[in-house]
């Protein structure tokens, strides 16, 4: 759907905000040059300051298709030069700049013919372009079978806490690594290799595996893929850095 | 500092050299591995971008970007092959 020679840059304004999470925000920016995106890319956005000073920083999409509505969510970096002001100040009506849309290798596409299984394995805002991923899946009525493992802080810091529990076409689990909701039966924990085993398809399955999280996760997760006998070559990963 | 993944750098790639990168392949010139340059590992600071093979480690392009100029070092890559549309 992408075309590579449609990556420019694009003026967005911001027509909707809300917090998603503690320290995330949802940020819906209508782009009416944007071209569409697969499930799973990403843009550069960037910001200027009065004295001619940039900075840039790649987000994941949380939309996908043809659409000029697009949807972000911003985890707070503490410290961090671009995110805070996206997460506290950016208003509606606001101006940004941003360059997509990219990212041609962590995608999934729902004309895809594969219908093996797709597993998707997120550690905490890790979980939204594979999301985007989950979304469109439901858009189409016959594709393979989708799983979604989501490890996550706490209650309080699911994205997407609502349209998840939503989702059809898609077994969610999340797995809460510090504190669990009221009534759940499993006490708050990081994953471990039993609990990805667990909670996902096993290699005689061949799925197809997207994991997205801070790079100590996606790097664990891959670890105990490969010694659960996954085929490295059907596993891809997007490592975004620090544990936020 | 901890890396991110090669995919992190398709922006500046496309703005710099108009090469989407994720889709690439490319030969790392110390050790000879060949593969898709979104499975590289970047290092991305305020001062540019380095990126590095998964395999050795070794630096295989690095960007530095400045309100004049943009200085790009493909020095560790033998070679780039970018699917035709």
């Amino acid at each position: 759907m992408t075309n590579p020679t449609l990556v420019r840059w694009h003026v967005g304004r911001v027509i909707g905000r809300r917090y998603e999470a503690d320290s995330a925000v949802r940020l819906e920016l209508d782009v009416p040059t944007w071209p569409g995106n697969d499930a799973g890319s990403h843009l550069d956005l960037r910001l200027t300051a009065p004295d001619g000073y940039q900075a840039s920083r790649s987000y994941s999409l949380a939309s996908s298709g043809e659409s000029t509505r697009v949807v972000l969510v911003v985890h707070e970096v503490p410290d961090g030069e671009v995110s805070p002001f996206l997460v506290h100040q950016l208003a509606e009506g606001d101006e940004v700049e941003i360059q997509g849309p990219l990212g041609r290798y962590f995608i999934w596409n729902p004309a895809d013919p594969d219908r093996s299984p797709v597993q998707l394995i997120a550690g905490g805002s890790g979980v939204v372009p594979l999301f985007s991923m989950a979304s469109a899946r439901e858009g189409v009525e016959e594709s393979a079978d989708f799983r979604l493992l989501y490890s996550v802080r706490t209650p309080r810091d699911v994205l997407f806490a609502d349209e998840l529990g939503a989702l059809s076409r898609t077994t969610v689990d999340i797995v809460h690594t510090r504190e669990s909701p009221p009534r759940s039966v499993r006490p708050p924990g990081r994953l471990t290799r039993d609990g990805v085993a667990a909670f996902s398809f096993s290699a005689s399955a061949s799925p197809r595996t997207y994991i997205c999280g801070p790079t100590a996760f996606v790097e664990t997760i891959v670890e105990w893929l490969l010694e659960l006998g996954h085929d490295p070559a059907r596993i891809r990963t997007e490592r975004f850095g620090g544990s936020n | 500092m901890t890396h991110v993944d090669g995919n992190a750098l398709a922006g500046t790639f496309v703005e710099i050299l108009g090469i989407e990168i994720t889709e690439a392949i490319g030969r790392c010139r110390h050790c000879g591995s060949v593969y898709g340059l979104a499975r590289t590992r970047a290092f991305i600071t305020a001062m540019g971008a380095v990126m590095r093979c998964k395999d050795c480690d070794a630096v295989l392009a690095v960007i530095v970007q400045n309100p004049r100029a943009t200085v790009v070092n493909l020095s560790g890559l033998s070679y780039i092959t970018v699917p035709r549309r």
